[in-house]
């Protein structure tokens, strides 16, 4: 398979981060490790490390997001690295400029690290496979297909924050993905990773037209009700809906699907009473959860922002730091 | 490529001739005179001829006729153009092509059969045919039209690629096709349930996040068109047939006496959907690549001739059209020259015997288009192609000895094959040799 190698030089070490598949497990749990490590350097008053000094990092948007490129940017500015943001219009890179273009004009500015959303699937793949040697490509989500980061910041809330995942693993774990599976890049990225890291019962709970053609084979069980796959589980992953869904008759209405996929407070109550609920947000109030449980206790919506810098700052001191400067992992 | 050689006579000696159209399949002598074939039999003939050539463990069959290659002229000759690609078919073993009707301009005018076949005209060594658009622009809303198309010389109409979403245009044109005699030649894809995507539907497809092609949009075409067929008597022919349930209904329909025939790309006999993973865009194709078990039935279909024709659906394309993230990237390949070598290698795997192999490449098309069955008897002429079974050969598209197509995407770069087409005759000229396939001649 061509996906790992990719990602991974010939020293099994992270080049480019694309996607949770392949990626081993002891690299999984070092890059935690040293999430962890870099939380704790960076939660005082000075928030800075000077891992990256001198380094060029370019978030290059080609979807709007101003929430996920605010992570990344603070992520390489507390590693020191200079950052540089492009929000690029999709419509743009069709006016004759190709993305490869756009690509070697970036890398022509001396950039280390390019950080890529797009919206097709692939599109990280693409920029790692014609990136120059030693530029390395940071998956911030391609298509429906990855966001590794994501992913992993969702292990980290979970390992930090599910005592199930602490006392006795993460194959003791019941997890449920609740809502649009099909378009979405965070279920297939967790899903990777919590069966890497040895999660076995990892549910997907949908209608039927939101749960992609043979999901099964990534290692899940599929759920079309919800009360019966949120049944035992340590963790409610909730993913978020577009509301224009509803144009492409996936479902009748947000009201419906509120009704028998939401996280209302009924359904919260018949949770374990240690269970806990994310979101990779932005959340749709009253969609996918519940206004006012969307920031109670058992809720991890706003831990996982934090833990998110965390996460990719590890992810870009893990690529782009020289060996020397592990000391802080 | 030497278009301009004489005619010379020529004697094929101890060549294994597989005829399907009389189902022949032996050892003989074959000579060529005049552009016709005058001589076949296990004894030399009486008569002298200016060269002869060794056959020994080798085939003649009529050389294939592709019921699908875009020579992307006019409209993208950044592309191709009929002089790149006329020597990549020669070069294929391939004596006909057959043109969709997507160029641009579309050919729905007689203005533009003329000048394609303007350009055909000055081509020499391979015939070229093209197809006339069912609906005026290919937009599905109104008819082409088709009795002006038909006396320019379209060998049959379809709308390409576009799809045709109202069914009452779509009975319509079947109807009055019908009316013509013609053939309408259809992909079956149901556009709204294929919904822009771009690979199977399927794990592979759902790992890799790619917007899905379900079976289902096959299948409900077929069905819609099969009940047209049933309702109007029109002949169709399926394009790229992709799914085993697609053959499932074909064969069917047949069985009920349908006048329906199908094709599919040699491509699809090989590659299945797993062959997308790491977003290869050589992958991407229209239809999509399936599962093994779908490649598997399909092979089945052709080995029994539910599938009566297999096709090149030769789509040459500049570099730029295959640099970019996948879903991005144009679909289709340059499957000219790999028609018969993906072929030739099931009949090593037992799947298909050399007869077949011959039948789907040339007679089966011939039917399609209602030509005269191919032959090779005395008399009929020699549009042939000699191929070596074991000839090995590795695909080097860098290598104008080794490639000639001016579309460089293939997923079979770099691979080697075993079997090439190693000679191809045309009105009896020789119109390609393979390098040093020389070394068989006398």
């Amino acid at each position: 398979m061509k996906t790992p190698s990719l990602q991974l030089d010939e020293h099994g070490r992270l080049r480019h981060l694309l996607t949770m598949e392949g990626l081993p497990r002891d690299l999984i749990l070092r890059l935690l490790d040293r999430a962890e490590g870099l939380a704790q350097a960076t939660s005082g008053a000075e928030k800075k490390v000077a891992l990256l000094n001198g380094r060029t990092v370019v978030n290059l948007f080609f979807e709007a997001s101003t929430r996920t490129r605010t992570t990344f940017e603070l992520a390489a500015k507390r590693l020191s690295a200079d950052v540089i943001n492009l929000q690029i219009a999709a419509s743009s890179t069709s006016k004759g400029e190709t993305l490869l273009d756009t690509l070697k004009t970036m890398e022509a500015m001396q950039a280390d690290m390019f950080v890529v959303r797009h919206e097709a699937s692939g599109a990280a793949h693409f920029f790692a496979e014609h990136a120059a040697p030693g530029v390395a490509i940071l998956n911030a989500g391609d298509g429906r297909h990855a966001h590794p980061t994501q992913g992993l910041l969702d292990l980290y809330t979970i390992r930090a924050h599910a005592p199930k995942a602490r006392s006795a693993g993460f194959g003791a774990l019941s997890v449920a993905i609740v809502g649009d599976v099909l378009h979405s890049r965070v279920a297939r990225s967790d899903i990777h990773g919590l069966r890497t890291l040895g999660c076995v019962d990892i549910r997907v709970v949908a209608p039927p037209p939101l749960i992609p053609a043979g999901i099964e084979s990534m290692g899940v069980r599929v759920f079309h009700d919800l009360e019966r796959g949120l049944d035992g589980v340590d963790v409610v992953i909730l993913l978020r809906l577009q509301k224009e869904r509803m144009l492409g008759a996936f479902l009748p209405s947000l009201a419906e699907f509120h009704a028998d996929f939401g996280l209302t407070r009924e359904r919260f109550r018949q949770l374990k009473p240690d269970a806990i609920v994310m979101h990779p947000g932005p959340i749709n109030r009253g969609v996918e959860i519940e206004g006012e449980l969307a920031y109670g206790e058992r809720s991890l919506i706003l831990q996982q922002v934090t833990h998110g810098i965390a996460v990719r700052m590890a992810v870009m001191a893990e690529i782009l730091g020289s060996p020397a400067a592990e000391v802080l992992s | 490529m030497s278009s301009s050689s004489t005619a010379l006579s020529l004697l094929i000696r101890n060549v294994r001739v597989l005829d399907p159209s009389s189902g022949f399949d032996a050892v003989v002598n074959v000579g060529i005179r005049d552009g016709r074939i005058d001589h076949r039999g296990e004894a030399l003939p009486d008569t002298a001829y200016d060269q002869t050539l060794d056959g020994d463990g080798c085939w003649l069959m009529p050389s294939a006729i592709d019921l699908a290659a875009r020579f992307r002229e006019p409209g993208a000759t950044h592309k191709a153009d009929f002089q790149s690609e006329t020597g990549a078919a020669q070069a294929g073993g391939i004596g006909c092509v057959v043109l969709p009707p997507d160029t641009s301009p579309v050919v729905d005018s007689p203005a533009v059969v003329d000048r394609i076949n303007g350009k055909a005209a000055r081509i020499h060594g391979l015939d070229i045919a093209v197809l006339g658009a069912l609906t005026q622009g290919l937009k599905g809303e109104a008819l082409a039209s088709m009795s002006a198309l038909q006396r320019a010389g379209c060998v049959g109409f379809g709308n390409a690629l576009a799809p045709l979403r109202n069914a009452l245009v779509a009975r319509r044109a079947l109807e009055y096709a019908h009316g013509l005699n013609a053939t309408v030649h259809v992909f079956a894809q149901d556009a709204d349930l294929a919904n822009g995507g771009c690979a199977h539907e399927g794990p592979v497809g759902t790992r890799l996040g790619l917007p899905p092609i379900p079976i289902a949009a096959e299948v409900a075409a077929l069905r819609l068109w099969i009940s047209l067929v049933e309702d109007t008597g029109a002949r169709v022919h399926f394009c790229r047939l992709s799914t085993a349930s697609g053959a499932q209904l074909l064969e069917s329909a047949q069985a009920r006496g349908l006048p329906v025939s199908a094709d599919v790309a040699a491509h699809q006999l090989a590659m299945i959907d797993a062959d997308v993973e790491g977003f290869d865009a050589m992958a991407h194709l229209v239809p999509p690549l399936r599962t093994a078990r779908d490649r598997d039935s399909l092979r089945e279909a052709v080995a029994r001739g539910v599938i009566s024709a297999v096709c090149s659906d030769h789509q040459p394309h500049e570099p730029d059209a295959k640099i970019n993230p996948f879903p991005l990237t144009e679909p289709g390949i340059a499957a000219l020259e790999t028609l018969l070598p993906l072929l030739i290698e099931l009949v090593h795997a037992g799947l298909l015997s050399p007869l077949q192999l011959a039948a789907r490449t040339s007679l089966g098309p011939a039917l399609v288009l209602g030509r005269a069955e191919p032959a090779i008897s005395p008399g009929s002429p020699a549009n042939l192609v000699l191929i070596d079974p074991e000839r090995r050969w590795t695909i080097d598209t860098r290598d104008p000895l080794s490639w000639h197509s001016r579309g460089r995407n293939t997923p079979f770069a770099g691979r080697t094959f075993c079997g090439r087409p190693v000679l191809t005759l045309h009105g009896g000229r020789i119109v390609w040799q393979a390098p040093a396939a020389a070394a068989g001649a006398a």
